[in-house]
């Protein structure tokens, strides 16, 4: 009842969120070029899409795709054989597993006849297929603690995942041990298939499954004597070996079985193995209903987006399938951190905390963006640092091993950006200062000797360059030669302070007025103040360090 | 002579026939280059951002240059300029090498200070020199005009970043003359492209291009000619779209010293990639001695 229920609740969360999933493909617009299109034009582009490949040479191409890069992954082979090997352990173990073992009553018993999951092949399979995700699991868990291959860090999505995985191969394989040694379990197969009525028969096969197959009763014990053994043996052979081959077979769970056998009486009084089949099936449905949710949604979305993508000629096909393309790519990601770990910029991630500086991480910002998700103007402030340090270098988009054209969504996410009111950030403190350091109004007012924030002297500390406006003399020379100044008929009112005033400000350790003034961003650093003061002022030096200060100070704000 | 070649961000993806063109020529005149796949961003655009990101960048490419006890060739100003100025800084703040140091030891690194970094003219200048230069140049040329614009960030601060005299530099005019060219005097020869402000005050940065464009040309100019990065997509890519946007066309197009020095050695013109500027560039053939 309860595992129909389960079964029945996860596979249609399962469908339903499959189908929801599938619907932001035709549904997310990524880019203006995307925009023009309705869900039901790129539905039906799809199909015609689809339609008009399948009928065509191209499914020979599609084909191709299918065996070489989805089942084979022959581009992971290229790269890095252990990590290949481990993800084909993991993906097909687990496939054969849910196939032969998961999906049996559907599958394995229409197929063979004389289908038992107690008898050879399958029983010896399951535990062969069981070994094999586990030796993937062990390969994956080496490369992450062990060999430390550089890589971003895993997150909870990624946690989530792996714990699934491990309680439902776990508990199946505990299962199958505290059957082994279950005297209970070993009493229903006997009541149902071996139909023994003397006390004699009863007690002879029991001796023999205590005695070869490592069930712990508790009526007999070893050893036994030889004429029982024997007659054990002609009733096993009569009664279970046709349905049931010797539980060695399913060789994991007897090894398990071997260390429970102590406690295998106090286990089976207290019907663990019923609770453990509970936790096995319970833990498959939640995977089950989880997965479109989950990392394992790449199950499906990779290889669609492998094919789709293989189909897809720039210029040439439907740009509403093209938009459908796009918006796929963004579910394709398998967070495997390939990017992150070519990442031109990544290496600032150690300085400047944002995981948006991260592409692998940025990713995530931009799907809860797309998926209409309103973020606060901090968790915007957090995307737009990161997104803005990227320098647009295309590694990430070379390397991504499912091609994902990254690129392309950064710069999507840039415009999108910009058009909340976060431009460049060198642009938006340039347009928010003038709105929160009026120097109009600072000029008709008087201003304090005193410094408001006397903090602010002991900021400028990034390097021995900043502190050199303290021999600053007001000679003025950086100023006459800057040349945004000459640029500029009525300088002071285009750029606000000019270059000795800012120097003369932080003198007076007036922070309004050294952040306060649009010559820090527009400044060409030329370097020619710095080069032509007299007293060694590093004036450029200096004016970097105050856009460092600004740029902080204004995020705080906004945030 | 054997560098490890640094070349940033944009090349690879915008400015190819920059690596492609410096690479035939410094083949050419026995300059050996190794590549650095594991190198990063220079550092230049965190500057603004924050100091302490922009030197842990620099640094760890200086590291993984160290590691191969190579000294670097750079042919960007910007990350020329990033990479003079990030060693000054760890060597003026050793409290602050450390710090970067604890970062780049996470992945077995170490800057100790023992590398070098160059610019491409330096290493033409200094490395290979003037006379081993004009022993290859077989096809001089002739009536050709530069403008040679020299950069900020390799310039200055000249304490720092020790290219050349600051306010009468001579370094890239003596290599525009060694290939027949002449190298013409014109008046905002040392001042900014106007590349940093793009995409922070359009505006102006279009104001500094076209002041220099103008006046490279009023002086007689038929091509400017860039040894960096930023300086180029400026010239070329940007003057490209002042034409549409402000009405302008200078016509004097914008060349790469790689690329001008390649033609006059006798090297193809596709290892040069002069198809690839955006303002068209092969009439230069035309000035070739022949």
């Amino acid at each position: 009842m309860l595992f129909n229920i389960a079964l029945y609740t996860s596979l249609a969360i399962f469908l339903a969120g499959l189908i929801y999933k599938m619907s932001n493909w035709f549904r997310c617009n990524i880019g203006p070029d995307a925009a023009g299109f309705s869900t039901s034009t790129r539905i039906s582009a799809a199909a015609r899409g689809i339609v008009s490949t399948v009928f065509s040479a191209r499914i020979g191409t599609l084909l191709k795709i299918f065996v070489l890069d989805v089942l084979l992954q022959a581009w992971l082979l290229k790269k890095d054989f252990l990590r290949w090997f481990a993800h084909i352990c993991i993906y097909g173990g687990f496939m054969l597993l849910l196939l032969m073992h998961g999906l049996d009553a559907l599958i394995t018993s229409v197929l063979f006849d004389d289908y038992y999951s107690t008898l050879n092949p399958f029983m010896f399979l399951r535990d062969f297929f069981g070994v094999v995700v586990i030796v993937g699991v062990g390969i994956a868990l080496y490369r992450r603690f062990v060999s430390k291959p550089p890589r971003p860090k895993s997150t909870a999505v990624d946690h989530y995942a792996i714990i699934i995985l491990a309680v439902i191969m776990i508990s199946g394989v505990v299962l199958e041990a505290t059957k082994i040694v279950s005297h209970s379990k070993y009493q229903e197969m006997v009541d149902e298939y071996a139909g023994l009525e003397e006390p004699e028969e009863i007690k002879a096969l029991e001796a023999y499954w205590v005695d070869k197959f490592g069930v712990v009763s508790p009526n007999v014990k070893k050893p036994f004597d030889e004429p029982t053994l024997k007659e054990g043996k002609l009733l096993h052979d009569m009664s279970c070996a046709g349905c049931h081959s010797r539980p060695q077979w399913g060789f994991i769970g007897y090894g398990v079985a071997k260390v429970v056998q102590p406690v295998a009486l106090p286990l089976d009084r207290a019907n663990v193995r019923t609770l453990l089949w509970y936790l096995h099936f319970l833990a498959c449905f939640l995977g089950l209903a989880y997965l479109p949710f989950s990392k394992f949604f790449h199950i499906f979305s990779t290889p669609a987006y492998l094919l789709v993508n293989g189909m897809i000629e720039e210029g040439k096909s439907d740009p509403a399938n093209i938009a459908t393309r796009d918006a796929m790519g963004l579910d394709a990601c398998t967070h495997c951190g390939d990017c992150t770990v070519r990442c031109s910029v990544a290496v600032a991630f150690n300085e400047i905390p944002n995981p948006n500086i991260l592409p692998s991480e940025k990713l995530g910002a931009l799907r809860a963006i797309l998926s209409g998700r309103n973020l606060s103007e901090h968790a915007l402030l957090r995307v737009h640092e990161g997104s803005h340090i990227c320098t647009d270098c295309h590694r990430c988009t070379d390397v991504c091993p499912v091609g994902i054209n990254l690129e392309a969504l950064w710069l999507n996410l840039n415009d999108y950006l910009a058009e909340r009111g976060y431009p460049k950030p060198e642009a938006w403190a340039r347009e928010t200062i003038g709105v929160e350091y009026d120097l109009a109004k600072l000029m008709e007012k008087t201003l304090s000797l005193t410094p408001v924030d006397k903090k602010f002297a002991g900021e400028l500390t990034g390097s021995a360059q900043a502190s050199t406006f303290a021999v600053c003399f007001g000679c003025q020379n950086c100023t006459n030669v800057c040349p945004v100044v000459a640029h500029y008929e009525n300088p002071k009112e285009a750029v606000g302070l000019l270059p000795h005033e800012i120097m003369h400000s932080l003198a007076l350790k007036q922070k309004e007025l050294a952040l306060g003034s649009k010559m820090l961003w527009d400044c060409v650093t030329c370097y020619m103040c710095q080069e032509h003061c007299p007293q060694g002022v590093c004036v450029t030096d200096v004016l970097y360090e105050l856009k460092n200060l600004a740029l902080k100070h204004l995020k705080e704000k906004a945030a | 002579m054997k560098y490890a070649l640094f070349l940033g961000c944009n090349i690879p993806i915008r400015l190819k026939q920059y690596e492609s063109s410096s690479r035939a020529v410094l083949q050419e005149l026995g300059v050996t280059l190794v590549d650095i796949p594991e190198f990063n961003c220079c550092g230049y655009p965190l500057r603004n951002v924050d100091l302490r990101a922009f030197v842990l960048s620099a640094a760890r490419n200086l590291a993984l240059a160290e590691q191969q006890n190579l000294n670097m060739l750079v042919l960007c100003k910007c990350g020329y300029g990033t990479f003079r100025m990030a060693e000054h800084l760890m060597k003026e703040n050793a409290a602050l090498r450390e710090k970067m140091n604890a970062v780049l030891a996470k992945e077995g690194l170490k800057y100790e200070g023992d590398v070098q970094v160059k610019h491409l003219l330096s290493v033409l200048f200094h490395d290979v020199g003037v006379e081993a230069i004009s022993e290859k140049v077989t096809m001089p040329y002739e009536n050709l005009k530069i403008a040679t614009h020299y950069g900020c960030h390799a310039l200055r601060p000249s304490k720092i970043v020790q290219f050349d005299d600051p306010v009468s530099p001579s370094l890239f005019d003596q290599l525009v003359e060694v290939t027949g060219a002449e190298s013409i005097a014109w008046p905002s020869k040392l001042e900014c492209c106007g590349g940093p402000l793009l995409g922070t005050n359009d505006e102006l940065s279009l104001d500094f291009t076209q002041k220099k464009l103008t006046d490279a040309k009023d002086a007689g100019a038929n091509y400017i000619a860039t040894g960096c990065t930023f300086c180029q997509v400026q010239f070329d890519t940007v003057q490209k779209t002042m034409e549409p946007e402000r009405g302008l066309n200078h016509q004097l197009p914008s060349i790469l010293y790689s690329q001008l020095l390649g033609l006059c050695m006798g090297i193809k013109k596709e290892a040069l990639g002069l198809d690839s500027n955006e303002i068209d560039i092969t009439g230069i053939a035309n000035f070739l001695a022949t």
